[in-house]
């Protein structure tokens, strides 16, 4: 019986792939829901459990694709490769509506690209100091620490090694779950209290997921402002990272 | 018809990975530049263009939505398929880096917004605020 369903499912892997991640992300939602009380978003849970799951599949394999190393699983690979994902995060732009980006005016501008550069020169000069020196890995864990899609995003444009893509991701993941956690907390001391506030907040705190989680945590009607510009955060944090960022470091470092 | 609206972002994500090809050629580093943000500022515009025109029907959004959609199942299942195992041994570089910038953005953060309230007088929300 269950080599009958190993075998369905290894034979349809990517079928078996939306399986899978479906069942994580409702687990995720469950934790969220009942762990926290909703205030770190499902999505943070998921990705953690994401990363948890890779860890146990590289401990079982000793191989470096994660859990897409177990043959019922090798789906994940072809669901999270670069091609798919490149492709859902431009679909994202569909939710930016030019009319009200225009609101954000010349404040979300300043605010993405401090949102984007601060984030970058603190990771870099962290990865500098734990004894990273090559520009390649050094953009890529900077990246990281703009989002968790600029970072892998960056890192596959420059050819960065897995095992520093997988720490560019961490370190997004765990900078949107400080995000997600904290904004409640801060909002009094960012005076998160008005729609430009939310807008400013949007472009300096970066992933849509901390964004709007934090969002939500503090003031519901702030979100859609917030996210607004976050929404514009990864598209510029992806050209950035690769191109000028990139070479930035490249002439810095030698 | 569905298909329109994926077929539109597909072709925006080709163009935008084309041109950050040739953007990357062009400035002489052997890698995509930028071609994902390229092909979504192609999305955004070519979709604003479809709409004022009429163009672009709700049902064809919905090819380009349902993918929007699945971008945190992706990421997740990216996630599932990283190294993970090697960068857990550099662990303090992921939280360091983290905490670091959004310490440094909170700082920013709060010092924009206290500028802007000076300088428009000390107003917290109202539901129908005018937006500048």
């Amino acid at each position: 019986m269950l080599h009958m369903i190993e075998k369905a499912i290894s034979e349809n892997q990517l079928i078996g792939a939306f399986a899978v991640v479906g069942l994580i992300v409702w687990v995720s939602n469950l934790l969220s829901r009942y762990l926290t009380k909703g205030r770190v978003h499902g999505s943070a849970f998921a990705v953690l459990g994401g990363l948890a799951l890779a860890y146990w599949g590289g401990m079982i394999t000793g191989k470096t694709k994660g859990l897409a190393d177990l043959t019922m699983f090798s789906g994940l690979a072809l669901m999270g490769g670069a091609m798919m994902r490149d492709f859902c995060i431009v679909a994202t732009a569909s939710e930016v509506h030019v009319d009200e980006a225009k609101k954000a005016g010349w404040l979300g501008f300043i605010a993405l690209f401090l949102g984007t550069i601060i984030p970058f020169v603190v990771g870099v000069a962290v990865a500098r100091a734990f004894g990273y020196t090559d520009p390649v890995s050094l953009t890529t864990i900077g990246a990281g620490a703009v989002t968790y899609i600029v970072g892998p995003v960056t890192g596959a444009a420059i050819g960065a090694s897995s095992d520093v893509m997988a720490l560019s991701i961490a370190t997004g993941v765990v900078k949107a779950i400080l995000v997600m956690i904290f904004t409640p907390a801060l909002a009094g001391f960012m005076r998160l209290n008005n729609p430009q506030a939310a807008m400013v907040f949007g472009g300096l705190a970066g992933t849509v997921s901390g964004v709007s989680a934090g969002l939500a945590a503090t003031d519901r009607r702030l979100v859609p402002y917030g996210a607004l510009v976050a929404t514009f955060h990864t598209g510029l944090g992806c050209l950035m990272g690769p191109s000028v960022l990139f070479l930035a470091v490249k002439a810095i470092s030698g | 018809m569905i298909i329109f609206g994926t077929a539109l972002l597909g072709v925006c994500y080709l163009l935008g990975i084309l041109l950050g090809d040739a953007l990357g050629g062009l400035i002489g580093v052997k890698a995509n530049v930028g071609g994902v943000g390229i092909a979504m500022m192609l999305l955004i515009a070519s979709q604003h263009f479809l709409k004022r025109r009429g163009l672009l029907n709700a049902v064809s959004e919905k090819g380009i939505t349902f993918w929007a959609m699945m971008y945190i199942p992706v990421v997740v299942a990216m996630a599932a398929t990283q190294n993970v195992l090697v960068a857990a041994k550099a662990g303090p570089v992921a939280l360091l880096a983290a905490a670091g910038s959004v310490i440094l953005c909170a700082g920013v953060i709060a010092f924009i917004n206290r500028i802007i309230q000076r300088s428009h007088g000390d107003q917290p929300w109202a539901p129908d605020a005018n937006v500048g």
